[in-house]
């Protein structure tokens, strides 16, 4: 008899797309996903209503690929549900992992949010300073909205998860190793990462020569050499802190790596790991037993943008995960 | 009054919602096309190190990060008062050129192009791109998917990553092209001009070959009389990349033509309280409402926006093909939604035809691809997304760090005539109260046309998308429910 064939959903929360264009890009080996499973949950593709899912046994699902982060009440409905309907749930690429950049909204709040993009964007005329609400009368009837969360949430702050694939958006090869993968009934321990243990700069073929710096370079101030390290050039880097599997892809184009692959295993506060990386290597020029408070400080005013740079992927998932707001 | 609400599950700027109201008579009164979902990027980028916009929003749009990329990219140069070099221009263009490819072969053939060659009124199971592999067969299948990899893979050479690139810089791009990568790209720009050439002849034969496919897209439930805009090139031709910001009246004649830093001269968005996105239209025409015609200052954009709002294409197949249109549908502008189908392949033979212009260029792997920048300052950047005009702008402070941003997004400038489509299909598709399933295909095919990005997850394997529609009596109590 045949191996009865797998069952796969797939579902976005709060994303851009690039997730799904993920897994377009493993191009033909797509007929080879359509031969192991069937999809039974996909609704930007297919015609099954969030009612067939309630409908579903518990655990009827094999897999359920989930994307996007958790900001609207109908995104945690979805992620509770699914979680209830799957064997095993995979947050899939870095807003469903870790919040990524649209997390970077955690530094606000709806009611800010609004008032720039309705009330004081340039190109905005709204003499009426009307902004969007959840339930509207207009002349024929009533319209409703989902409302906006305040906060922007990961997967697993919201349900239980049992693998991660990490990455804006993940790159091909791991999102084909973790199918592969599940083909062969050969997933590692719950709770893992489906990507390797090493760093992004275990994958650069950049030289590193433990060298220290003093200045800090932004990345439109300088050429870079073209085979050392960034870091080593005074670049900010987030290679040391972040995994690997991309194999250093935006290095390849002189560029500095951003964290989008999230935390490496044994440290995984991404942002104050990448922080201690640095500090164990910025420094003055001149040898010094002890710096001054001015010297200091002097050193890390240079650090513009410490969230934007050190969290910018994963601020909800870090210890931060939002900024308090004071009414 | 009946509400009708036809709620499709649908992606990048959330679901999209369609709530018809119907007259005691049962005719359409109205129409309203909710976009349920904010991100908040203007908000959040506020404090971010400039050079960072790039990135940031290119998540914006996962299908478009190409656009969001080099309008940040643009936006730079000028608020950084940077020339970039003559290469890293031709350069930024051929990864524009690849990303062109990918994102209009996608749409094609996986989102609005199955509703014409597997047939608007095949089942919905059939109308996507396993259909279209069945009809057209496996062979032409695994081509489609070969050249939109294609696309992807040109912006990999030059971006390090086809999604969320890394390249751009204010003054430039982070590295130059070596011989070998260009071999590799011309090799592959030239098979996607005759994969282009190729789709024109399959919309030929299926589309235009077919009668009763040219009546509707000649009849009036798709025709909308508005302004169009576009990036014009100084012989205004098409321009995806660089140049002024063409507009002309439902006409035909040109109504403006402007700098894209004068941008705030030319555009307003308002806000309504029933939906998260704005609505931009022609400040010196003003808003008189969803009415199209040349007292309304609804505009459009995306593919048949930039060719009705330019003279011609800059290649010479493209430019044969763009006069078979016009003469095909009666002269311009081009008022039928559905003629975005058409225009949407002329891009991809021009896109296709410029990458092979671009690569054959000698300058086009010179090292010389940055310059540096100079102080920070303001700065607007406009490209042409796959969906149309799109406009960044920021202000920096001293430290080069964020202070403002405003941004008004290809889909943004659509969307009041999408609102119209949608009504105006409706208008004409029901009657009587009957709303049968047959409609929600063709209004599903109004809105689609645009290839708007809160549909842009429809564009997977598989691209239908989950409708409802729900049907109210004038006591607002729930009627009947069609589902499909």
């Amino acid at each position: 008899m045949a191996k009865e064939k797998l069952k796969f959903a797939f579902y976005w929360a709060a994303s851009c797309g690039g997730c799904e264009i993920a897994v377009l890009d493993i191009n033909e080996k797509i007929l080879d996903v359509i031969q192991i499973a069937d999809i039974v949950f996909w609704p930007v593709a297919m015609d099954i209503k969030y009612k067939d899912v309630e409908n579903m046994p518990d655990k009827y699902i094999d897999v359920c690929f989930f994307n996007g982060s958790i900001r609207t009440e109908e995104q945690e409905y979805m992620a509770n549900l699914l979680r209830q309907k799957s064997k095993v749930l995979v947050a899939f690429g870095s807003c469903a992992h870790e919040g990524c950049i649209p997390g970077l909204a955690n530094l606000h709040n709806r009611k800010e949010i609004f008032q720039k993009a309705y009330l004081e964007s340039k190109s905005t005329v709204n003499p009426e300073k009307n902004v969007p609400k959840t339930k509207i009368e207009v002349k024929e009837g009533v319209l409703e909205l989902p409302e906006f969360y305040d906060t922007v949430k990961t997967l697993d702050q919201t349900v239980e998860v049992d693998y991660y694939l990490p990455g804006c958006p993940p790159p091909v090869n791991l999102t084909i190793e973790a199918l592969e993968a599940i083909a062969k009934n050969e997933l590692p321990p719950k709770g893992s990462v489906l990507a390797p243990l090493k760093s992004v700069c275990d994958e650069c073929p950049r030289k590193k020569e433990d060298k220290k710096i003093s200045k800090i370079y932004r990345v439109y101030e300088k050429v870079p050499e073209p085979e050392t390290c960034l870091l080593e050039q005074g670049i900010i880097c987030m290679g040391p802190a972040t995994r690997s599997g991309c194999g250093a892809q935006c290095l390849k184009v002189d560029m500095p790596c951003t964290g989008c692959g999230g935390p490496c295993p044994n440290s995984p506060e991404q942002g104050s790991a990448m922080i201690s990386a640095l500090a164990s290597i910025l420094g003055l020029e001149e040898e010094k037993e002890k710096y001054s408070d001015e010297e200091v400080e002097k050193l890390i005013n240079q650090i513009k943008d410490p969230i934007g740079t050190f969290y910018m992927y994963s601020l909800p998932a870090s210890i931060l995960r939002r900024k308090v707001m004071k009414e | 009054m009946k509400k009708v609400v036809i709620d499709p599950i649908t992606r990048l700027e959330g679901h999209g919602k369609i709530s018809i109201f119907l007259s005691d008579v049962g005719e359409v009164e109205n129409a309203y096309l909710q976009i349920p979902e904010l991100r908040g990027f203007e908000k959040f980028c506020i404090g971010r190190k400039a050079e960072h916009m790039p990135l940031l929003t290119s998540r914006i749009c996962g299908v478009c990060p190409v656009a969001h990329h080099f309008a940040a990219t643009k936006a730079l140069d000028a608020a950084f008062n940077v020339e970039p070099t003559s290469a890293a221009k031709k350069l930024r263009e051929l990864m524009y050129c690849g990303y062109i490819i990918y994102d209009h072969i996608l749409h094609f053939y996986y989102l609005g192009g199955p509703d014409f060659i597997v047939g608007p009124d095949a089942p919905p199971e059939k109308r996507n791109i396993l259909g279209v592999i069945e009809k057209a067969g496996l062979d032409i299948g695994k081509e489609v998917i070969k050249h939109r990899a294609y696309g992807q893979r040109i912006t990999e050479i030059l971006g390090g990553k086809a999604t969320h690139p890394a390249c751009g810089l204010p003054g430039g791009i982070s590295k130059s092209l070596n011989e070998e990568d260009r071999q590799e790209i011309e090799k592959m720009a030239i098979s996607c001009v005759e994969f282009a050439k190729f789709s024109l002849k399959l919309f030929h034969d299926i589309v235009l070959g077919n009668s009763r496919y040219v009546d509707m897209i000649k009849s009036d439930a798709y025709t909308l009389k508005t302004y169009y805009m576009g990036l014009v090139d100084v012989n205004n031709n098409v321009n995806f990349y660089d140049g002024k910001v063409r507009v002309v009246d439902p006409n035909g004649n040109e109504f403006l033509k402007f700098e894209p830093k004068d941008y705030l001269n030319h555009i307003v968005e308002r806000v309504e309280e029933w939906t998260y996105v704005k609505f931009p239209y022609l400040k010196k025409v003003g808003w008189k409402g969803y009415a199209g015609g040349e007292d309304s200052g609804i505009y459009r954009v995306g593919p048949l926006g930039r060719l009705n709002a330019a003279d011609g294409m800059d290649t010479l197949l493209a430019q044969e093909e763009y006069e078979v249109m016009y003469k095909t549908l009666g002269g311009k502008p081009v008022h039928s939604t559905l003629a975005f189908h058409w225009a949407r392949l002329i891009e991809l033979l021009y896109a296709a035809e410029r990458a092979v212009e671009l690569c054959k260029d000698p300058e086009i792997t010179s090292t010389k691809v940055r310059n540096l920048p100079g102080e920070p300052g303001e700065g607007v950047g406009v490209v042409e997304a796959a969906r149309g005009t799109l406009f960044h702008h920021y202000a920096l402070d001293k430290d080069a760090l964020v202070k403002d941003v405003n941004l008004i997004v290809a889909t943004t400038n659509n969307y009041p005539a999408i609102c119209m489509s949608v009504r105006d299909a409706a208008k004409g598709l029901i009657h009587d109260g009957k709303v049968s399933q047959g409609l929600l295909n063709m209004v599903e095919m109004a809105f689609r046309a645009y290839d708007p990005c809160f549909a842009c997850a429809s564009h997977f394997a598989i691209g239908q998308m989950p409708l409802t529609i729900e049907i109210y009596n004038h006591e607002k109590r729930l009627l009947k429910t069609v589902q499909r």
